[in-house]
């Protein structure tokens, strides 16, 4: 009956793997789980007793530091004792096989695994051969989805634009290297967001992207226009094989979000970025630092919002 | 059975025993959901000076691990220093003690109370901790498998009900 690996035989979340497949109940029960733990990350004293006891491993099978920062930090919030695993740099490296370094993690009385990999698909593997009381969290996975950065993404929509249901949502750049952008699309049609427009160009869109429900522009004032959130995505450089681009000088110029550029977006629009930034590539320095910014904001509700991930699936 | 006692009634009899104890250091906290309704009346009918504070416990619940966590969590919101202060902790029914115990730990993260006074419309009984209220509007024996909770209908006005636990 139950084919939705990230939900327990009652419906709830047990894994957090991809927000495609989240019913809205469970997308709006973590958004509004994370707007109480912003309450606690407000504090003078920012930890709670939750997860007191547990371990939680920091996977990291391709380098990041905002993720797995963000995520120790909730995770120290909660009072749990955080591991950190560089995999990239060890055990792998000799031979060990994924799910081997996964045993041998949980021999060590592991209780939740947050996993960042290369390969999509990764993080279902090993949700797939842990024992009962181990939990696993996406933290990125290949192209495939990103599901922690797409809920902080629609909790920052929704703090600052209150409602879904009325909202013009554009996403700029690379969407075909895009793990963040795939996750977002989901979340943001799941909770009833009536317009979600994709810009870039063509060799940076995949195939068929009008499948998700989203409206799809390659030029980037025609996509811009009348938007409440524009949401910018980093030039995936590291993941591009082949010429998709002429040069990155030349994509700012049609792709890049400039002052200029987001006068047609809507007078109260908020700008976002998942981050890392490549200043002058997609978005130019008055923007990224300018009033309509919520780029910041974005890191600081992370935090809460993967407090809440951790502390509901822990549970379960 | 006899009827439940008469919610309304009980406020105000609650604010007229608990006026002579306020003074200037007091400020107020209400425990979601039904303390938080109950908190409400107390503190206009009071006049504390500093605004109410409302508190949820999900985060310190001693049950998670058993029992996951709370759904939709409220915004523990306390628009005062804590330290220092002399608190009134409001709930609408005390029971194990359990409740007050998660909410003294959460306390205690934004302060060092001068003291803490717990204040309930009902107590039911069947502790499991130590703990007891120093204000309390009546004393109900309520059976195990029952739930004693505070309603509040659409006019906002507040109804004490016996329900069948879950």
């Amino acid at each position: 009956m139950q084919n939705n690996p990230q939900l327990n035989e009652n419906g709830e979340l047990r894994h957090l793997l991809s927000i495609e497949g989240l019913p809205r109940n469970v997308l709006s029960g973590i958004l509004d789980t994370a707007a109480s733990f912003v309450g606690v990350t407000e504090r003078e004293v920012k930890k709670v007793p939750l997860l007191r006891g547990k371990s939680v491993f920091n996977l990291f099978f391709e380098p990041s530091t905002r993720t797995r920062t963000t995520f120790e930090i909730a995770a120290k919030r909660l009072s749990a004792d955080v591991i950190n695993l560089n995999v990239a740099a060890s055990s792998q490296t000799k031979g060990e096989s994924l799910l081997d370094t996964v045993s041998n993690l949980s021999a060590m009385q592991a209780d939740l695994f947050v996993v960042r990999h290369g390969s999509s698909g990764a993080p279902y593997l090993i949700a797939q051969h842990v024992k009962p009381h181990e939990h696993v969290i996406n933290a990125g996975d290949g192209r495939h989805a990103h599901p922690t950065q797409g809920l902080l993404d629609l909790y920052t929509i929704r703090h600052y634009k209150q409602d879904f249901g009325a909202l013009r949502v554009a996403i700029v750049g690379d969407i075909l290297h895009s793990r963040v952008a795939r996750s977002l699309i989901h979340g943001l049609t799941t909770l009833g967001t009536p317009e979600v427009r994709v810009i870039g160009p063509k060799t940076l869109l995949p195939a068929g992207v009008e499948a998700l429900g989203v409206k799809v522009f390659n030029d980037m004032q025609e996509g811009l226009r009348g938007a409440d959130v524009v949401v910018m995505l980093r030039l995936q450089s590291e993941r591009m094989r082949g010429a998709l681009l002429p040069s990155a000088q030349e994509f700012f110029k049609h792709y890049g979000l400039t002052a200029q550029k987001l006068a047609l977006a809507k007078p109260d629009a908020i700008v976002m970025h998942p981050g890392p930034m490549n200043r002058g590539v997609e978005i130019d320095s008055s923007v990224a630092d300018g009033p309509h910014s919520v780029i910041l904001p974005q890191v600081t509700f992370g935090i809460a919002v993967r407090m809440a991930v951790m502390s509901i699936v822990a549970g379960n | 059975m006899n009827p439940l006692p008469d919610a309304e009634k009980l406020c105000v009899q609650l604010a007229a025993e608990l006026k002579p104890a306020v003074k200037p250091s007091t400020a107020m906290i209400g425990l979601y959901t039904g303390g938080v309704w109950l908190a409400e009346r107390l503190h206009a009918a009071l006049g504390i000076a500093e605004p109410l504070g409302t508190m949820d416990i999900a985060f310190y619940r001693d049950d998670y691990h058993q029992q996951g966590l709370a759904r939709d969590p409220k915004r523990t919101q306390i628009p005062f220093a804590v330290g220092g202060r002399d608190l009134l902790l409001v709930d609408d029914v005390l029971y194990t003690g359990r409740t007050v115990r998660a909410a003294m730990n959460e306390l205690f993260d934004y302060g060092r109370p001068a003291s803490i006074s717990l204040v309930v419309l009902a107590d039911r009984g069947g502790r499991e901790l130590p703990i007891c209220a120093q204000y309390f509007g009546c004393t109900i024996e309520v059976a195990k498998g029952m739930r004693l909770r505070l309603l509040r209908d659409d006019r906002g006005k507040l109804k004490l009900a016996l329900q069948h636990a879950e």
